[in-house]
């Protein structure tokens, strides 16, 4: 977690020799160490494009960093940029810059543990994947089609909401009939639970009962996290819109 | 005291006199800069405010006053019902957007890059383009589609597609690429009063550039023809054709030819669907050379499309084979010095124009 705040803090400081977009954690760090450090190595995550911390708590390191700088010896040669980390061997499935796509991405994951314990017989295969996702998400209709198969075939995933309560300058407020995302979980027939502190322990613990929950068999979990991003969305973005007095910390 | 009355008599009259002499200075002087940014902004200001039924919707476009603030000022003079901030669902929108075009109304339909159109694609393509065939002209759809469209610089595969040859293949469409500040107030104001979908393509990269127009181009009626391309430079030994950000970079490699004689036309294609193939035809049955360039993805590009539409109407004018000029065939890579070979470089465009005129070339190309 302080690893996470000290990597995302020389990032901006060396954003102008990065010559891309970079997306900041800083503030969310709880969710991801909460979360990826009760997995396993061949459990999967799928992030958001704020995504370098999660692959950092996964294990992919110097790999990571190399990334960012465009580096070959970073985990995807240069070629897919800070929103799109991949490691195969940590089973990072990226980083997507589309919000609705990477959701997707992890229910097929979880479909693919789920087909090779059913139809493979492979007995012992109890991987989990965890879906990271923003509170954007959930005013996309993708996102209900995810919900929907995950819970009817009873797919060992986690949905993990970070609720930043901030698109790039548009309230979630503003942007959401009704803001509580967790309650969108029973519609489909999942448990759906909300934290709301910035308490590792707490996130933990409720990170834990998901996993486990998951692991037995009894279906999906969509937990909504209620984080805040203390940085604006990107270097590039001014972030005038938000009270300066909400980023204080 | 009478002195004090005739200074302040006096310093009144000058007060009068130079304000219209500095009004008539700046009508003397040369033509007027403006950014593309500002020219798109003008264009979306006076279409909404002659017609109520114009309305913008898009994610950021309001409060944040657009992500590349093109939409800056336009909530605060015409309100929130009429400058929409949407939840980030772009299926979502382009639905809505192109159900109130059914009804009449003119929506202007922000994507923050065409990369997220592909979430409404359905739409764009299923429910706007076709529409108007399937009603049998029943149903029509004054809608448009705008953004940045293209690679901008380190944004990754996903944020750097070109999307014109995709809608530029579909019957329904019509779809425009500014280039300057001409192109985008004029070719903006004739897709907002367009009866028909448009898809707007614009280039993120040439927001901040300035570029000279003439007081006709800033007046609130000015309006471009769509379908019609302009020849920017005129020439006679090779054509050749562009859109939006490579038009600047064929007019850079026009003047590195004509230091070696090889005088190039310029066309910048404004349209791509309709495509000009009357004005490209005759430029090349004048210079009986073609060379297309484009940012895009090679296979069935605009590129391919211009080849072909000159082979089938002007073959036994052309005197080499047309150069193709295009992006690399591969997602755009995020480093740096593998971006920038993956977008054609004015280099390019020199050493195909010098292929198509027989001419020797260096092997390596120029990193």
């Amino acid at each position: 977690m302080v690893l996470g705040r000290a990597f995302e803090d020389m990032c901006a400081q060396m954003y102008y020799k990065m010559f891309s977009f970079v997306h900041f954690y800083n503030g969310q760090e709880v969710v991801s160490t909460g979360f990826i450090k009760l997995l396993k190595q061949q459990d999967s995550i799928v992030s958001t494009y704020r995504d370098p911390i999660h692959a950092l708590s996964k294990g992919v390191f110097t790999r990571a960093v190399s990334k960012l700088f465009s580096k070959t010896t970073g985990c995807c040669r240069g070629q897919g940029g800070s929103m799109h980390m991949f490691s195969w061997e940590h089973n990072v499935l990226g980083g997507f810059a589309f919000i609705s796509e990477r959701i997707f991405v992890a229910t097929d994951a979880a479909f693919t543990s789920e087909y090779k314990r059913e139809v493979l017989k492979e007995v012992d295969c109890d991987h989990v994947t965890l879906a990271f996702s923003r509170d954007e998400t959930c005013n996309n209709g993708q996102f209900f089609g995810c919900l929907n198969m995950a819970a009817l075939w009873k797919l060992p995933i986690v949905f993990v909401i970070e609720n930043n309560l901030w698109a790039i300058g548009m309230s979630h407020l503003r942007a959401t009939s009704d803001p509580q995302i967790y309650k969108k979980g029973p519609a489909f027939e999942m448990s759906g639970v909300h934290v709301d502190e910035m308490d590792v322990l707490k996130v933990k613990e409720v990170a834990k009962e998901a996993i486990d929950r998951v692991r037995r068999g009894e279906g999906p979990t969509l937990v909504e996290c209620e984080t805040y991003r203390f940085r604006g969305h990107s270097l590039a973005d001014p972030d005038e819109l938000r009270d300066p007095a909400e980023k204080v910390h | 005291m009478l002195a004090i009355a005739r200074q302040r008599m006096l310093g009144q009259s000058f007060k009068k006199i130079l304000p219209a002499v500095s009004v008539l200075r700046s009508y003397s002087s040369a033509a007027k800069q403006i950014t593309v940014r500002e020219a798109l902004n003008s264009a979306l200001d006076e279409e909404m405010l002659a017609d109520p039924k114009v309305f913008l919707m898009g994610e950021e476009v309001g409060e944040y006053q657009g992500a590349y603030k093109i939409t800056k000022g336009l909530l605060e003079k015409y309100g929130p019902e009429r400058v929409l901030d949407t939840p980030i669902t772009e299926a979502g929108f382009t639905g809505i957007g192109v159900g109130a075009a059914y009804y009449g109304l003119k929506p202007v339909v922000e994507f923050m890059t065409f990369n997220f159109s592909m979430q409404a694609i359905d739409h764009i393509i299923n429910s706007a383009a076709k529409s108007n065939y399937m009603s049998a002209g029943q149903i029509s759809v004054p809608i448009v589609f705008r953004g940045p469209n293209g690679a901008a610089a380190g944004v990754g595969a996903q944020h750097s597609q070109c999307y014109a040859a995709w809608y530029a293949s579909c019957p329904g469409l019509k779809v425009l690429s500014p280039y300057n500040s001409e192109d985008a107030r004029g070719l903006l104001k004739a897709a907002i009063r367009d009866p028909d979908p448009v898809v707007f393509l614009e280039n993120e990269l040439l927001y901040g550039e300035s570029f000279p127009v003439s007081d006709e181009v800033l007046d609130s009626s000015f309006c471009l023809p769509i379908g019609k391309a302009k020849i920017e430079r005129e020439g006679k030994d090779a054509t050749i054709t562009a859109f939006s950000k490579m038009v600047g970079y064929a007019l850079k490699a026009a003047e590195m030819l004509e230091k070696d004689g090889i005088c190039a036309e310029v066309i910048n294609l404004r349209s791509i669907r309709p495509l000009d193939r009357a004005t490209i035809n005759a430029s090349v049955r004048k210079t009986n050379r073609l060379i297309t360039v484009e940012e895009g993805f090679p296979q069935h590009g605009v590129g391919a499309e211009i080849c072909a539409s000159v082979v089938e109407e002007s073959f036994s004018y052309l005197d080499a084979p047309v150069e193709r000029i295009a992006g690399a065939d591969v997602p755009m890579p995020y480093a740096a010095n593998l971006e920038r070979m993956a977008v054609p470089q004015v280099e390019d465009i020199v050493r195909a124009a010098k292929r198509a005129c027989y001419r020797s070339v260096p092997l390596a190309a120029t990193a």
